[in-house]
């Protein structure tokens, strides 16, 4: 992990004239932007225009549903992820997801992290690695004594802590949430989002949200998507830039019209 | 409750809709009713035949045997034998020395010979449970006139003599111990052969199979073959197991049985008969156990940068282990009943000795039952019932036992 300390950001994901397909479908056409390093970005729009598809692109779990495919390009580092020679697999173990359900390992607590640092080879302490990342997810208070009961037996929004400290036990760069407080209630979501504010200072993430509120509140960049014309069934990005300027001057008027509730 | 108003173009029909849902709900039950009918009237017809009276005559008095005071029932395997031989032509010496030396048989198995081929206790009546309890003064009366040297027994056909005698063509001395191990080794091969093929087809057909035409039509005819007939793999199994594999399926080629009598109609032959039979059922009901487990939990697996392998092994497999297994219960259940393959496949109809090897000739349950009941003789009739409450029994306690195998499983967590 290194940190950034010079004024030149640096961008950890950035994509190239973007198009994701489904079968012959396109979901998202036309999409450039940059993720930069430590910073939040979060992807905002209405429903079905594409945000989670493009979320998934970003580390090859689209590829997991049939049919779909890319053009363009998404570089991770600058390296093209989806380049011949690049494993998926090792994509994923270095661009971790939180999911919008909040799925732990149907295992105990302690071996939802266990097993995600042994499929990855990890040889060192395991009792400490599984603290380390249950405090970080600021869940290890919650959890230290019922280590080995199942991690499906905790509430909602402890789950999805759960998830994101199995997400970071392998030290990811980058951390992608698909909407991954709409399943809770507002007390579990403002941990979560607390607990992004925390994550950012070592990690880089993006969020998709459909709550407004929450990317105003948490994100530092903001990706407005909408599905690029009237009557296409394609999403696009149609506005990206700091939260501040698209929540205060967006520069489209369709940006302005579905953050100020007028539509969407 | 005041009645609603009624709006314009809807009619207030509450009643009517309740008396629709009443009317099914009845249909519904009266077809669960039938089937408890049924059930209950093939139990009680089986158990009416299993147990009852018997008026049987010895055709030799055994009292002519006895030896320095010493009753039959307790002399040496030695005397037993002498007699054997005194009592038996030659001939009938030498095949039942041919079939199992002597030397290997135990002194009860001679003793059920002396008792089969000299004492020879004929049945000469048989009544079903039912007359037995309601009849039993008419019966007496019957016997006593019809049959005078007769004896007149209640019996249960169902002892555990039945269950640990081994098969003969006497009724009363008939067991069905044969029949047993011959099933549970049967079914032993088919699932040794079954279970890890089917998931194994089950696993390459849900996760890594890719969604093409061969494979489209690897899956259809899975899902045909699982419909066709036994019989015909009765006849699959003849060809491939009985004739081709012949020196592997009789053992010849590990040196194991004597080559000039050695054929393919062993334990093996049946249960990878059966295997094959069960085989599509395996792989159908695995593959809907496999594509049960949520994608979310693939999804959490694929998400931490886990391989396809990592993700079948660690969390698709255990969570669909329960539904596999339910469904591989219901498979060798099937297999377990299974009769016309068997008989195909060259099920021995009368053997009297135990399987012992995977290459022994066999009979199972339910081929004992199919012959016994083929038979004209009413003892007959009462065996085969006995012989399917042991079926039955066993099944039960198969299923049972894969039950508990199967919450075990699914407590994990």
């Amino acid at each position: 992990m290194t940190t950034n300390n010079n004024s030149e950001p640096k961008y950890v994901i950035e994509t190239q004239d973007l198009e994701i397909y489904y079968g012959t479908f396109k979901a998202v056409t036309d999409v450039n932007m940059k993720v930069e390093q430590n910073k939040i970005t979060a992807i905002i729009g209405p429903s079905g225009c594409g945000k989670s598809t493009l979320l998934r692109a970003f580390n090859r779990m689209n590829e997991l549903y049939a049919g779909t495919s890319i053009r363009g390009k998404i570089t991770f580092n600058g390296q093209d992820i989806y380049a011949k020679e690049v494993d998926p697999v090792e994509v994923r173990y270095r661009i971790g997801m939180v999911f919008q359900k909040p799925n732990p390992f149907p295992k105990s607590i302690y071996e939802n992290i266990a097993w995600t640092a042994r499929i990855h080879g990890y040889k060192g302490n395991m009792d400490e690695l599984v603290e380390s990342s249950l405090q970080q997810a600021a869940l290890w208070d919650e959890v230290k004594d019922k280590l080995h009961q199942s991690g499906l037996s905790l509430s909602g929004g402890q789950q999805q802590r759960l998830c994101i400290a199995r997400a970071i036990s392998i030290k990811p760069e980058v951390i992608l949430m698909d909407e991954p407080a709409s399943a809770l209630d507002p007390i579990a979501t403002l941990k979560i989002e607390e607990l992004m504010q925390e994550l950012k200072k070592n990690y880089t993430i993006t969020i998709v949200t459909h709550n407004m509120q929450q990317a105003a509140r948490a994100s530092d960049y903001t990706a407005m998507m909408m599905l690029s014309k009237e009557g296409e069934r394609s999403g696009t990005v149609i506005e990206f830039n700091e939260t501040k300027t698209i929540f205060t001057r967006p520069s489209d008027k369709r940006t302005e019209d579905y953050v100020t509730g007028r539509f969407g | 409750m005041k009645e609603k108003e009624v709006v314009q173009g809807f009619s207030n029909n509450v009643n009517t809709r309740n008396r629709y849902g009443a009317v099914w709900q009845i249909i519904f039950q009266a077809s669960t009713i039938v089937g408890i009918i049924a059930l209950i009237a093939l139990m009680l017809n089986i158990i009416n035949s299993a147990f009852g009276y018997i008026a049987y005559e010895a055709r030799v008095d055994p009292d002519t045997f006895t030896v320095d005071g010493v009753p039959l029932e307790q002399q040496s395997k030695d005397q037993l034998l002498t007699l054997l031989q005194s009592e038996l032509s030659s001939g009938a010496y030498n095949k039942l020395e041919n079939e199992k030396p002597f030397a290997d048989r135990s002194r009860e198995e001679v003793f059920q010979l002396i008792v089969e081929r000299i004492i020879r206790p004929e049945i000469v009546a048989v009544w079903d449970l039912w007359p037995s309890l309601t009849q039993a003064d008419e019966i007496r009366a019957t016997v006593a006139q019809e049959f005078p040297t007769a004896e007149l027994d209640f019996v249960s056909w169902l002892t555990s003599d039945f269950v640990t005698r081994p098969q003969t063509s006497e009724p009363l001395t008939a067991g069905v111990r044969t029949a047993i191990l011959g099933s549970l080794w049967t079914i032993f091969f088919t699932v040794i052969l079954a279970f890890p093929v089917g998931v194994g087809a089950a696993i390459y057909l849900e996760e890594y199979a890719s969604d093409n035409w061969l494979n489209r039509i690897i899956q259809t005819n899975i899902n045909n073959l699982a419909g066709v007939p036994s019989i015909v793999y009765g006849i699959l199994g003849l060809a491939l197991f009985v004739r081709a594999f012949e020196p592997l399926t009789s053992g010849e080629i590990f040196g194991l049985v004597d080559p000039t009598t050695a054929n393919g109609r062993t334990v093996l032959s049946a249960g990878l008969t059966l295997g094959l039979l069960v085989l599509p059922i395996i792989i159908i009901n695995s593959q809907e156990a496999i594509r049960a487990v949520p994608r979310s939990l693939r999804n959490a697996s694929f998400g931490v940068g886990a391989t396809k392998w990592q993700t079948v092994w660690s969390h698709v497999i255990p969570n669909a282990m329960p539904g596999i297994l339910t469904g591989t219960i219901l498979a060798v259940s099937r297999a377990i009943g299974e009769t016309a393959p068997l008989v195909v496949v060259g099920a021995s109809t009368a053997i009297s000795f135990d399987p012992e090897s995977p290459f022994s000739k066999f009979t199972t349950l339910p081929i004992q039952i199919y012959q016994w009941t083929a038979r004209p003789q009413a003892e007959f009739q009462s065996l085969a019932a006995a012989a399917i409450l042991v079926l039955l029994v066993l099944l039960l306690s198969l299923n049972a036992s894969a039950v508990l195998l199967r919450n075990r499983f699914s407590r994990r967590f």
